[in-house]
């Protein structure tokens, strides 16, 4: 590889070949342990904070674990044969677990894909006062979980809740129990959750919509394209890799919610909206039983994965 | 036609704005009402009277140091984000410039877990805390998180787009690796460290889950993990707890109004060369 490298940068008229490879090797041979002092700092974080908890993670879900006893016994593929024996004692409050996540996601997903496209396509030409919107609809994002959780807590609240009272001025029904009742529940969790993170996606939106080339836009007017016909034709497929990236990120993102159920909800009504992450911290470090934790994050990260994997599957189909 | 449109956008442009910022407007108009006007029906949006009562009850809550907390996570947020910088932007310096044995498996597993959700770790992450005596301490809001490897792609990525000239004359004239990376490649990358840093002190910050679970001393906890317990003193005291949310946000807006473009770049840029 180096070598083509180096037969090309000659023909334009860098020093021969010969010259560069050996001065090359002699910087090398004398500093072959630099790249790995460069490295050492973040690979000592990463090796202890990112890969060995892989392992580790891995290795606990094996164990029947409880971090307040020494006595950690190998117990094999038990933790997880009973998240699917509906036998055992935590058979119901997973798969509720599940189920809350899974209904959060379904929900959130195609809003936070299709409203924050919205935006940027009302964003995308330039005018002024672009900035102040750009800035104004990003804003939320950059407030923590805890901070939109305790707010929104408040404006949802059935008695004292703007929400409720801004409904009863125009006439609407006041008493609604957004963070008490299912399905009100989950419509608070979920737009919540728009309102909180939508802006991210828009600006990557955005950024993804001026590296469509203009000319193609131009063409397509000559070709008598109106505006729907260019946003079909040009628009969508001009996006299509900022469309995977929005896809995967938001799903997992969204699958992996906890403050907003934690702070809003607070889980209720009963359990119903108690989400996995919350579900699997709760049984770590709150029950204390890492072992069946830690094989519900393994569960939890594969099934994230094969959504990932067919999330690529899904895309790459439709560009062939 | 062509004046109507224009109007309609800004009309339509005006009325999303409102829905994103009245409940920041809200919760900030909140924190500066008497607790009687903040349960008023129907609502009064401009606190009369104006009244500090929310800020003096948290700030001389003893039982709530509220103070204490946000000082903690201004400390915790600014090592973080340090670490974050100097871990990463070594590391990416290697992999970016330097040609050595296993380049390319380090690259593959440090970009692998960029999807890996980062709560599967939580458990075996809480345990190593535990085993290194750092929970229930500054260390550990501080460090694990520091593993940034979407900082090692990110500014990987950015060395990368450096022209490789400019090392070279500074060989030429002698340099080491050493100061090449800090006097030729850090000084040309500071747009990039900037919105690194500040995407790292957002994060930081921001973090909640990792905090409520590896804390509990009311002296050691950071700002978000010490909302919740403030909203358990206060169950329906508004005005304090917008007070303490407005606590919780005022860095993160101004760090934002000040860094928006750094902001915003990163996370497209981070989107789009992903």
């Amino acid at each position: 590889m180096a070598d083509v490298i180096e037969v090309g940068a000659a023909r334009d008229g860098a020093p021969p070949p010969a010259v560069r490879t050996r001065r090359r090797r002699a910087t090398e041979r004398g500093n072959r342990t630099t790249p790995y002092l460069f490295l050492a700092p973040y690979l000592i974080l990463f090796g202890v904070f990112g890969l060995a908890p892989i392992l580790f993670g891995l290795w606990i879900s094996l164990h029947q674990w409880d971090l307040q006893l020494p006595n950690r016994p190998f117990i094999g593929l038990d933790n997880y044969r009973d998240l699917f024996s509906s036998e055992s004692a935590i058979y119901g409050d997973w798969w509720s677990s599940v189920r809350a996540t899974g209904i959060f996601t379904l929900f959130s997903v195609p809003l936070l894909v299709v409203i924050p496209l919205g935006l940027a396509l009302l964003l995308n030409r330039s005018f002024p006062g672009r900035t102040f919107f750009r800035a104004a609809f990003f804003a939320p994002y950059v407030l923590g979980v805890a901070v939109i959780g305790l707010l929104w807590r408040f404006l949802l609240d059935a008695n004292l809740g703007l929400v409720n009272r801004l409904l009863g001025l125009v006439g609407l029904p006041s008493d609604t129990p957004w963070v008490t009742d299912v399905p009100w529940a989950w419509v608070s969790l979920v737009g919540v959750t728009v309102w909180w993170t939508c802006g991210f996606n828009a600006v990557i939106y955005l950024a993804g919509l001026q590296d469509i080339p203009a000319e193609l836009y131009e063409a397509a007017k000559v070709d008598g394209a109106g505006g729907w016909d260019r946003f079909r034709h040009v628009t969508i497929p001009g996006l299509r890799p900022v469309m995977l990236f929005v896809f995967t990120t938001t799903i997992l993102a969204s699958a992996n919610v906890f403050g907003q159920a934690f702070l809003i909800t607070q889980g209720a009504p009963g359990e119903q909206t108690r989400t996995v992450v919350w579900r699997i911290v709760d049984e770590g470090l709150r029950d204390y039983d890492a072992g069946r934790a830690a094989a519900m994050s393994v569960f939890f990260a594969l099934m994230l994965a094969v959504v990932s994997i067919v999330n690529f599957r899904l895309f790459r189909y439709r560009e062939d | 036609m062509s004046k109507v449109r224009p109007v309609l956008r800004y009309a339509v442009l005006l009325l999303i704005t409102a829905v994103f910022v009245t409940p920041l407007v809200w919760m900030l108009l909140t924190s500066v009402k008497t607790y009687d006007a903040a349960q008023q029906v129907p609502p009064s949006w401009l606190p009369n009277p104006f009244s500090t009562y929310g800020y003096d009850q948290i700030l001389n809550n003893t039982a709530n140091p509220v103070l204490r907390w946000f000082l903690n996570s201004m400390l915790a947020a600014t090592l973080h984000t340090l670490l974050v910088l100097v871990t990463a932007s070594m590391a990416a310096y290697a992999l970016a410039r330097m040609r050595f044995r296993g380049r390319g498996v380090l690259f593959a597993l440090i970009v692998g877990t960029l999807f890996l959700p980062p709560t599967s770790l939580i458990i075996p992450n809480f345990i190593i805390a535990e085993k290194l005596s750092w929970i229930d301490t500054l260390t550990v809001v501080v460090v694990p998180g520091a593993a940034s490897a979407f900082g090692v792609f990110f500014l990987r990525q950015f060395f990368l787009s450096i022209p490789a000239e400019l090392e070279e004359a500074a060989v030429l004239d002698g340099a080491n690796q050493w100061q090449i990376f800090r006097q030729v490649l850090l000084p040309l990358s500071k747009p990039a460290l900037a919105t690194l840093a500040v995407l790292s002190f957002l994060t930081n910050w921001n973090d909640f889950l990792w905090p409520v679970y590896v804390l509990f001393s009311p002296e050691r906890l950071t700002l978000p993990a010490g909302l919740g317990l403030l909203q358990g003193a206060y169950v329906t005291d508004y005005p304090v707890i917008m007070a303490g949310a407005m606590l919780a946000s005022v860095p993160v807006l101004i760090l934002f109004v000040f860094a928006q473009r750094h902001v915003i770049q990163g996370v497209s840029r981070s989107g789009l060369k992903g």
